[in-house]
């Protein structure tokens, strides 16, 4: 019979304070193991939302950590604005040689809580780390050719109920603000653990042709524009939506939508005059008829002197022979000079951002919940010690037939290492559990992908840990069973 | 087999005054004989057992066992030694609650560094246990409980069994069969035995009767 059957069966005897003791181990253990694999998803889908299948952000000169909370994971404040022309810079201007994929986002409407992305089918080509790239769960990618459709991450489709052919009004500049346009929904994107999940991409031209979202020309750019869009003959519906200032979420409520009404009044008053958007009604909450049938015609897309962007997502070419880094200096130090926009990388941002304020807190709450762990060995020590003067007779039996000081002293001590293995067992399978039940909703609320069986290398040390920790929680009440007094005990009343 | 020689055993009182326990010049038992050793209440009889089995060790004087004197062995050699060569039998069994019957003799032979759970099985058939090999001692009569010590105490193959009034807890109807159980396992394989018991019907038995006060010169001064 082994020291550690002996210890096993100590322990079995006395079932209930030893199941007691187990179960407050395994309790601070399953908080360590919550609190470890969610720090290593949430560093995991940060750096996985920092490369989205791009490396670098154009965005106008600010807060950098800002751009990329903005652009990547949908949070902050919108940033402001670069003109459009210093987007076609990247694709057939002088930027173009560095780059190997351009997309503009525009940002700052949302659809309930959720952010609208106004982008180009060309989003969907990057490809995230995984490389298997964005798959559409259901329906297809909108095409750039059908303004008013929209694409719509995996939670927002599951939280808000949309799906292929339902139709959605974003609002203007928050998610109580005026309402926009209705978009069609023509495609539900596959989860793809980023935050992409959580956000509702819709086609740039119809975003463009939004209230508000048009920004005014400048006075010279105006007169060249005018004739490019007498051009259009009429069939120009970006003018209803041109206000003076594009895409400017700052202004309140209120201001926004007595400009609108203004706008509109105008708007309608061209149109009547012009005879010419007799299909383009709009209808919205100040009476005006503006109902759109965006299948049935089409519209022209806005001028490009009217148009801005808030982030551009780059994809840098990498030069033979070259590292990637090194390939993009010239193109960082060009942007970065310049007085229109500025490029981050999100992953430095990321990592610093981590480093500095993440990586700290998550620690701290790590040490918490190991100083439950070494409560809940306290608890051990406790239930053992409070045990030795019932089982003093017990251990000089042992003595008597022939046990050593040191084996009844191991005999305690591998007693108090089974209540913590057990207690570790127990509180790994609880805490990978309770992220199992909880990580739909983790998911949703987060955008953190979890699962029962996501684990992380840290998880390792606790089994060694609790060996540790069992032992020197142990080793006051093996001591009492070393020093256990035999020829006393055995003549003491059983 | 077992040669006392001039053994003393002395306790501190509470009040500091020193109590003399055992003052034995010399005392033995031959290999394979089976000795009863009587005494009153306090003559020191466990006090001696004790030291016999190398519990407790004398202040002064030798205990022989098969050739070593135990008294100067080092505490952890004594103990393996008291595993491998002494056997105890103990007044209130003293089986290990949480074992079966079957791990309560395995216990003993785990110290001793032979576990053999086939013995273990054939000495519990021999003292009539054979189907009680998975019982725990509270399912077990107070007679099988004894029954099982006494497997447990030869489990290592002992040299020397002692027992301490075993049948102090038995009626009178069992007395004679774990007596004799015990007298009897001690022929098959060879062991001395030195019986501690204040009961004369059990002391008839034996060939040589030992009285601690006889030759015990601490009791005879008091």
């Amino acid at each position: 019979m082994s020291l550690w059957k002996i210890a096993w069966r100590s322990i079995q005897q006395r079932a209930l304070a030893s199941s007691l003791t187990s179960v407050s181990m395994g309790l601070g253990v399953a908080l360590v193991v919550a609190v470890l694999v969610l720090q290593a998803a949430v560093t995991d889908s940060f750096q996985h939302g920092g490369g989205l299948g791009y490396d670098m952000i154009v965005g106008a000169k600010g807060s950098k950590l800002q751009l990329v909370l903005n652009t990547v994971y949908y949070l902050s404040s919108p940033v402001e604005n670069i003109p459009w022309s210093y987007y076609k810079e990247f694709t057939d201007g002088k930027f173009k040689r560095y780059v190997e994929k351009a997309v503009p986002c525009c940002l700052g409407d949302y659809y309930e809580e959720y952010r609208v992305v106004g982008t180009t089918p060309e989003m969907f080509e990057l490809k995230p780390p995984s490389g298997k790239g964005y798959t559409c769960a259901a329906g297809e990618i909108f095409h750039s050719d059908d303004f008013f459709t929209a694409v719509v991450g995996s939670t927002v489709a599951s939280t808000t109920g949309l799906t292929v052919g339902s139709k959605f009004q974003p609002t203007h500049g928050a998610p109580g603000g005026h309402q926009h346009d209705p978009f069609t929904v023509v495609g539900v994107l596959a989860p793809t653990g980023t935050p992409n999940d959580r956000a509702v991409f819709v086609n740039i031209e119809g975003f463009y042709l939004l209230d508000n979202h048009a920004k005014e020309p400048e006075p010279a750019e105006e007169t060249q524009q005018a004739d490019a869009d007498h051009a259009h003959a009429g069939a120009d519906h970006a003018e209803d939506h041109a206000p003076e200032s594009a895409m400017d979420h700052e202004h309140a409520a209120e201001d926004k939508d007595a400009a609108a009404h203004e706008e509109h009044d105008a708007a309608d008053q061209d149109h009547a005059a012009e005879g010419e958007h007799a299909e383009h009604a709009h209808e919205d909450e100040h009476g005006h008829d503006h109902e759109h049938e965006h299948g049935e015609h089409h519209h022209a897309p806005l001028p490009e002197n009217q148009r801005e962007v808030t982030a551009i997502l780059l994809l840098t070419a990498s030069a033979p022979g070259v590292p990637a880094g090194l390939s993009a200096m010239p193109l960082i130090k060009q942007i970065n000079k310049g007085s229109v926009a500025q490029v981050v990388l999100p992953i430095r941002e990321i990592r610093t951002l981590l480093d500095l304020f993440v990586a700290p807190l998550e620690w701290l709450l790590l040490a918490l919940t190991v100083l439950i762990v070494v409560v809940a060995g306290v608890g051990i020590l406790v239930s053992i010690y409070n045990s030795m003067s019932e089982r003093r007779r017990e251990i000089a039996i042992m003595r008597a037939l022939g046990a050593s000081r040191e084996s009844v002293m191991l005999i305690v001590l591998l007693e108090s290492i089974l209540l913590a293995l057990a207690g570790g067992m127990l509180g790994w399978l609880l805490g990978h559990g309770l992220l199992g039940v909880l990580a739909p909703w983790i998911g949703q609320e987060a955008g953190v992908n979890l699962a029962f069986w996501h684990a992380t290398l840290l998880e390792l040390v606790i089994i060694p840990g609790l060996v540790v920790l069992a032992a020197v929680v142990g080793f006051l009440p093996a001591v009492v069973a070393y020093r256990t007094d035999v020829a006393k005990a055995l003549v003491a009343a059983p | 087999m077992l040669q006392l020689k001039d053994i003393q055993k002395t306790y501190v009182e509470p009040d500091g005054a020193i109590l003399k326990i055992l003052d034995i010049p010399a005392f033995g038992v031959a290999p394979g004989e089976q000795v009863v050793l009587m005494g009153q209440s306090g003559s020191g009889k466990t006090t001696l057992l004790h030291i016999i089995a190398g519990i407790s060790r004398p202040d002064s004087g030798e205990v022989r066992i098969a050739g070593t004197d135990i008294a100067r062995l080092p505490e952890s050699i004594r103990d393996r030694f008291r595993a491998r060569t002494i056997g105890y039998v103990f007044q209130t069994f003293n089986l290990l609650a949480g074992f079966s019957a079957l791990e309560n003799v395995l216990l003993g032979m785990t110290f001793g560094g032979r576990s053999d759970a086939a013995r273990a099985r054939t000495l519990l058939e021999r003292v009539g246990l054979g189907r009680r090999l998975t019982h725990k001692p509270a399912m077990l009569s107070v007679g099988e409980q004894q029954r099982v010590a006494v497997a447990r105490a030869l489990a290592n193959r002992p040299k020397l069994l002692l027992a301490d009034e075993p049948t102090a807890n038995v009626d009178r109807g069992h007395q004679q069969q774990i007596v004799e159980l015990i007298r009897q396992a001690c022929r098959e394989e060879n062991v001395a035995l030195l019986l501690v018991t204040h009961t004369a019907e059990v002391a008839e038995q034996f060939e040589r009767v030992e009285h601690l006060e006889r030759f015990n010169q601490a009791v005879a001064s008091l």
